[in-house]
Order: structure tokens, then sequence, then C-alpha cells
């Protein structure tokens, strides 16, 4: 029996902290496990927040449990007439407005912390488009290249569904990258949870965010803006190598990409455009 | 009894209204059908989400369908905004009890409650057509540009979409505009702003959010409408414009609007808790100056719904601070409820298990919304389902909650007939549990990272959706246990007397001085109020 109970306490510690998991991991509940700087003062700072929204639940719950008990009808047939209490009321004025001064002072530190970074060691400029992502690396004499997702019939074992590119974009740890997203037809969003990135493409303009990522590994992240039929279909897969495997891979990356110099596939385009189908977005792309 | 107490033939009566009753019931009957057709919506995508790849919306050739999706998606958030919590809670009980509570004999402009109405026949006849048109309008109910431009979507679904929301907000700011004055100029002698019924408080201020906010959201999408159509390019950055602009006035129109959904809710919650309590409502003054508050605030909080845009970090920043703010005269509304609550005999009925539902999924739709205030914070969970769970526990089941609530509350007094406390329980206990389990396991989906608006999830997020769609299999049959429940009461429920809950004489409102269901025009002889 204890045992069982046993197995089942890790399994729940398993399922509730997925450890290494840079994906989402089935049965979890809480963030994915941060990987940058950014994630994880978000991680601490939502850790803090859920204990103070958890205890005011409870408080509210325990309340209302207590007036369900103690004044139905049965336990109190007479009910009281008041109906005002000035010092209550100015009580529960004053307890919120100072919960949200302890919860202000962090939320901006967080903020303008994560908003960019002062001294960019490279950039990586991403642009959205209906439905795949394009990505060039200016400071490495413009590698550039689009990235697919790769379709559930050739997904090979052990790849995630949903979350594989055909061109993962490679970056190195231990450096502070400037990302710079647009978009070229409508919005997207450029998003990936374990790095605290979320970053909306527009037309017409470059939203500026950073990242500093702590450890090798590969990341997903998936287009958080609506952005038409193959919305769910252009997830962002990071690759991140130490900063030597970097240099290597800029040289391979420079002899694969050469032909590319921002010419968009348009071939891939139209069959990856099929595939998701409806003539109403189709026409669009054309 | 000298008054002619003639009323019309069918056709005249139901199709040439002028009387806020019938107008009210029509609007409720209206938002019901709507409803029955928006919560289809959503358990057939619930269907597809259950499983991890795409067994349903599939085009002919077996691939899957995003843009059908997308069209359910925006089909199913536009009819529930405007087209069932609006008309239910504004134009259904507002029309009813507003009158009714100020001891007026109708609205104060008959004829425009009329076209009120017919109004959003018409707009809701559009808003289908635009999933059905040209491919379907699949751009969510943000109608964001530039995929809801001509560049996204070519075909005329879009247009169908706008020329909707044109005729439902045309309908929206005359019944505003009808309330105001009726609030104002046809109170009963006595009845001074601050003896006012709460919820005549919320409808007060809803309707000047609507006069101030929808013209916005009009003036928005007819520039869209030109940009799509006539060459403009006030969305389009090729032009010169800008899609951020379009968000701007988007949400400065729809931040207002989910307050324009809750606070007539507000209103009916505290008239159910004070009843069932049987003690006056606590602190009557806070909480109409917290409406009054929140009403305020409302219009200057826009851009926490666009942490991510790209906007200015000092902006990001004071809409931090300023959402934040709400929480303080939202938690003045809680707290009050229970303090009502507190030293009470509270009996148990129906009514009265809605709205102590209300108060609790209120709170905690509340508390997940001071987590999404904060700019930062936002970022890892703007766009997931955290945010899907958050307003759905503030709307579907709080504003959706005190729909229940107020038909159960005032079904007698409406039409005359009671509804059997058995079928209620069953209905709210159904409901209760699987709102519940459709909504709370989207927290942890969101904070996971699962983005909304998707047909096809990664299987990392395989169980909570099976869970969160077998709780709207729940849902979904208590929907269908509450239509019987209608049906059964018009036409074997018990009669209801004039004061059916036996509100306390102290706390009654003027509705509970009239017939159930009151006369054809009532108030013969002008209430008066001490």
């Amino acid at each position: 029996m204890l045992k069982i109970l046993l197995s089942a306490f890790v399994l729940i510690l398993g399922t509730a902290f997925p450890a290494l998991a840079q994906a989402p991991h089935d049965w979890g509940v809480t963030l994915q496990e941060p990987a940058s700087p950014t994630m994880e003062r978000l991680s601490d700072f939502h850790t803090m927040l859920l204990y103070i929204i958890t205890g005011i639940v409870i408080f509210v719950s325990a309340l209302l449990l207590f007036v369900i008990i103690r004044f139905n009808k049965r336990a109190n047939p007479e009910p009281k007439k008041f109906s005002h209490n000035t010092l209550l009321e100015v009580v529960w004025t004053a307890v919120p407005v100072i919960i949200l001064f302890i919860i202000a002072v962090p939320s901006f530190k967080l903020l303008f912390y994560m908003d960019r970074t002062a001294e960019p060691e490279m950039t990586l400029k991403v642009t959205g488009y209906q439905w795949y992502w394009g990505y060039e690396y200016p400071d490495q004499d413009g590698i550039n290249f689009l990235s697919y997702m790769i379709p559930d019939d050739e997904i090979k074992e052990g790849q995630k569904r949903l979350l594989e590119t055909d061109n993962v974009v490679v970056l190195p740890i231990d450096t502070n990258i400037q990302i710079l997203v647009t978009a070229a037809d409508v919005l997207h969003s450029w998003a990936v949870p374990a790095l605290g990135l979320k970053t909306d493409a527009v037309p017409g303009r470059f939203n500026e965010t950073w990242v500093r990522i702590n450890k090798p590994g590969k990341y997903y992240g998936q287009c958080s803006e609506i952005c038409g039929t193959g919305h769910a279909f252009m997830p962002i897969t990071i690759k991140a190598v130490t900063k030597e495997e970097f240099e290597q891979w800029i040289v391979t990356a420079k002899e694969e990409f050469a032909s590319n110099d921002n010419q968009i596939d348009m071939s891939r385009n139209h069959e990856f455009a099929g595939k998701l189908t409806t003539q109403a977005i189709t026409g669009a792309i054309n | 009894m000298g008054a002619d107490h003639h009323t019309p033939g069918f056709f005249k009566r139901w199709f040439c209204s002028t009387n806020h009753k019938d107008i009210g019931t029509l609007y409720i009957i209206f938002s019901i059908i709507a409803g029955i057709i928006g919560g289809a919506f959503s358990v057939y995508m619930r269907m597809e989400l259950q499983d991890p790849g795409v067994q349903f919306m599939t085009d002919a050739a077996g691939n899957p369908d995003g843009h059908m999706w997308n069209v359910f998606v925006t089909a199913h958030g536009l009819i529930m905004v405007f087209f069932v919590v609006m008309p239910g809670l504004i134009g259904g009980f507002g029309n009813w009890f507003v009158p009714l509570m100020i001891g007026a004999p109708d609205m104060a402009f008959p004829r425009l409650n009329n076209i009120s109405f017919w109004l959003i026949v018409p707009a809701f006849l559009l808003l289908l057509m635009s999933a059905v048109i040209g491919g379907g309008a699949g751009t969510g109910w943000t109608i964001y540009p530039p995929l809801s431009s001509a560049l996204g979507h070519p075909d005329m679904a879009v247009d169908m979409a706008i020329f909707s929301l044109h005729l439902a907000g045309a309908s929206s700011i005359l019944g505003a505009a009808n309330f105001i004055t009726t609030i104002f100029n046809m109170r009963a002698p006595g009845m001074t702003l601050h003896k006012m019924p709460l919820f005549v408080w919320g409808m007060l201020v809803t309707a000047f959010l609507l006069v101030l906010a929808v013209p916005v959201l009009g003036g928005a999408i007819t520039m869209l409408l030109t940009d799509r159509n006539f060459g403009t390019s006030f969305f389009n950055p090729e032009g010169g414009g800008d899609p951020i602009l379009f968000q701007h006035l988007f949400w400065f129109f729809g931040h207002p609007e989910v307050y324009i959904m809750i606070l007539p809710a507000f209103g009916i919650i505290s008239h159910i808790v004070s009843t069932f309590s049987r003690k006056p409502i606590f602190g009557y003054l806070g909480m109409a100056y917290a409406m009054v508050a929140i009403g305020f605030v409302g219009f200057i909080v826009w851009a926490h719904h666009m942490y991510t845009t790209g906007i200015n970090v000092n902006m990001r920043a004071y809409f931090t601070a300023a959402t934040l703010i709400i929480a303080v005269p939202t938690g003045i509304k809680i707290f009050s409820w229970i303090a009502t609550m507190w030293g009470g005999s509270i009996d148990f009925k129906v009514p009265m298990l809605w709205a102590i539902g209300f108060i609790f999924l209120f709170t905690v739709g509340g508390v997940t919304g001071v987590v999404l205030a904060n700019a930062g914070m936002d970022v890892a969970l703007h766009d997931t389902y955290y945010v899907v769970a958050h307003f759905h526990y503030v709307l579907s089941l709080g504003a959706v909650f005190a729909l229940f609530a107020g038909f159960y509350y005032w079904c007698g007094k409406m039409f005359g007939r009671l509804i059997p406390e058995w079928m209620g329980q069953i209905h709210f206990w159904l409901t209760f549990i699987g709102v519940n389990m459709v909504f709370f396991p989207q927290h942890f989906l969101g904070l996971q990272g699962m983005p909304r608006r998707y047909i096809d999830y990664p299987d990392g997020f395989a169980h909570w959706n099976e869970i969160s769609s077998y709780g709207s299999y729940i849902s979904a049959a208590a929907t269908v246990w509450f239509v019987f429940v209608v049906f059964y009461t018009l036409f074997f429920g018990k009669r209801a007397e004039a004061n059916y809950w036996n509100v306390d004489k102290d706390l009654m409102t003027l509705e509970w001085t009239v017939s159930s269901p009151p006369p054809f025009h009532q108030f013969e002889e002008q209430p008066m109020v001490k």
C-alpha cells in the first residue's frame, strides 16, 4: 500500500514539475521549465502571484462556506438587519490596495527587465508569413532561411507532432540576442514559452525583444496570433548550442542556405498551402 | 379600473410591439435561441479538440480545415457576446424590470424600443450568413486586420459580419438612449437616485458605457469596410496605415464591452442575495458607486489586451497599474455580497444557488484577471488558454450564471408560472460541474503554453483537453434539460402569486407589488416611494 502511495506521489511530482521538458507535457499544470533569465523571473513572479490568488480564493470560499453553514435559515431563523459597517468597508478597500502594491512592485521590475537588452551581441530577424516563419542572421553575413512545420505524415519517431520544423533556428547559449519581429502579410506572434518570449509580428513594424538562453537544448513554440487557415501549423523550433558549435553551424549554414538570398521558396509555399485548402485564404497568397 | 386593458392581436402584439414587457420577452426568447446556436458551436469545437489530430473539421480531401475552425471560433464569440449575453441581460431583463422597478408604466420611447429589438434580428441573420457566405469569416471576434482585410478575407464574409455589427451596434445605442432617458425621467415620486434598486443602477451605468463605447466600434469597422472595398488604407501599412490602430479602436470599445456584459449581472445578483438572505443589501451606496467606478476605469485600461503588440514599455506600465486598480471596486462588490449574507437567514432556492455560484466563480475569474493584468506576466499567458479560461470564468460562468439566476428569480413574475425547485436544482448542479470541468483545466493548458484558436494541438496537451471536452458535454446536457424545464414550466408550472418568493416588505422592489404576470399596462395608480 505504501509502495502504491509513494509511486503515486512520485508520479504526481513528476507531472507537476515536468523536469527538462521544454515542450508541453501531458497532465502538466504549470509553466514550462524556464531556460532564460527572463523566464526564470517570470516563473518566480508567477509563483508569487499563484500564492496570492490561491490565498484570496481560499479566503473568499471560506467566508462563503461559513455564511452558508452559520446563516442558513435553519441555523439562523431571524435575520439581523444591519447594512453598514464603515470600518469593515475601509478595511476591504485598503487591504486589496496593499496587496496590489505588493504585486505591482515586482511586476514593474520584471516588465522593464524583459523589455530589451542594452548590449545585444547578435541579432535575429524573424518574419511571419502565412503559414511559416522566415529567419535572418544579419550579423552572420545574412544567413536566411524559411522554416516550415513537418507535416504529420513525415514525422519521425521521437519528433513532436505540430512542433517540429524542417529548418530549426540555431542560437548560441549565454549570448544576449536581440530579436526583431515583423510580418509580411497578416498578424502573427512569435512565441517560445520556455524562453519567456512572445512578440506580435505586425506588418509595417519591427517589434524588438531579446533572449539569453541558459542551456543547450531544443525549445518549441507556436504562432500565437490568429492568422488564418494554417494558424496551428506554423511552429517555432529553436536549437540552442554552445558558442563553438554555433560558429561551426554558421560555416555550414552559409553553404546550405547560400542560394536563398531572401527568396521565398514559392513551390514549397504552394505545396504547403495545398494541404491547408479553402479558397478564401489560398487566394490571398498568390 | 377605467384603463383600457385590451391586448392587441397576435401579429400586432409580437411584431409591432411597443410594450416593454413583450419586447423583453422577445429579447429573452431571442437570447435563448441564439444561446443554443452559439453553445452548439462550442460543443462542436470541443468535440474536435477532445483528441489530438483533426477528426471532424476536415475538407473534402480529408485535410484539416483550419479555416472552418476559425469560422466556428469567430461565430461562437460574436454570437455569445452580441446575441446572447447583451440581449438577455440588457434587452431582456433590462426591458422587463427597469420600468417595473422604478414604477414607470413603460420605457420612455416605446417605438424606439421596438426598432431596437427588430434591428438585432437581421443583425443575427447577417452574422449567421457571414459564417456561410464566401467561405465564412474566420478572423476571431476581434476581427483584426490585415487578416480581416481584403488580404486575408477577399470574399464578402467579413463585410457581412461588419454589417451585422453595424445593426447590432445601432440597436444597442438606441436601447441605451432609451434606458438613460427612462431612468432619469420616469422614476416614481420619492425614488431618488440613491434609492434606486441596484439592478437599475447597473443598467444606468451599462447604458452610458454603451453610448460611449459602441460608436467607437462602429467607426473602426466602418474604416475597415472602406479599407476592404473603397481603397482607403487606415489599417494597411503599405498605404501608411497601421494595423495596431484598429486594435486600439477595437479595445477602446471591447474593454467597456466586457463591463457592459457584467454590470447588469452585478445588479441581478445583488437583488437575489438580498431577497434570499432576508437582509438589505450591505453597503448600498458603496455597491452603486463601485459600479460607477468600474464603468469609469473600464474606459482607461483597453491596451491591456495589447501587451505583446509592441506598444511602448511605459504605456504597458501605465496600463498594468490602471488594470490592477479595477480589482478594488470588484473586491468591494464580492465582500459586500458576502456581508449581505452574513447574519442573514439564507434560503437556498434555485436563484440563490446561481447567485452563490456566481460569486465563487467570479472570484476565480477575477483573480486570474489580476495575474493577466501584469504586462510582464502576460507575455507568458497572452493568447493562450489561460486567457480563454479567465474570460469564460467571468463571462460564461459569470454573466451566464447571472442570466440563469435572473431567469429563475423572475420567471414566475414574467410568465406567471413557477419553475419546480428540483428541476432547477438539477440544472444548476449539472451546469456548475460541467462548466468547471470545461474551464478549470484550461488554466493548466494555458500555463503550459497552449495557444488559443487552434484546431489541433501537440500531444502534450492531450489529457486536459479531453477532460475539458467531457465537461462541455455535461454542460450541453444541462442546457437541453434547461430547455425542457422552460417548456414544462410554461405549460404545467404552478401559477405564481404576486410575491411568490415572500420577499420581506422592507426589502421589496416595486416589481413584487404587481401581479404575476403584471397587467398589460401596470401602475394605473402611480406608486410612491418613501
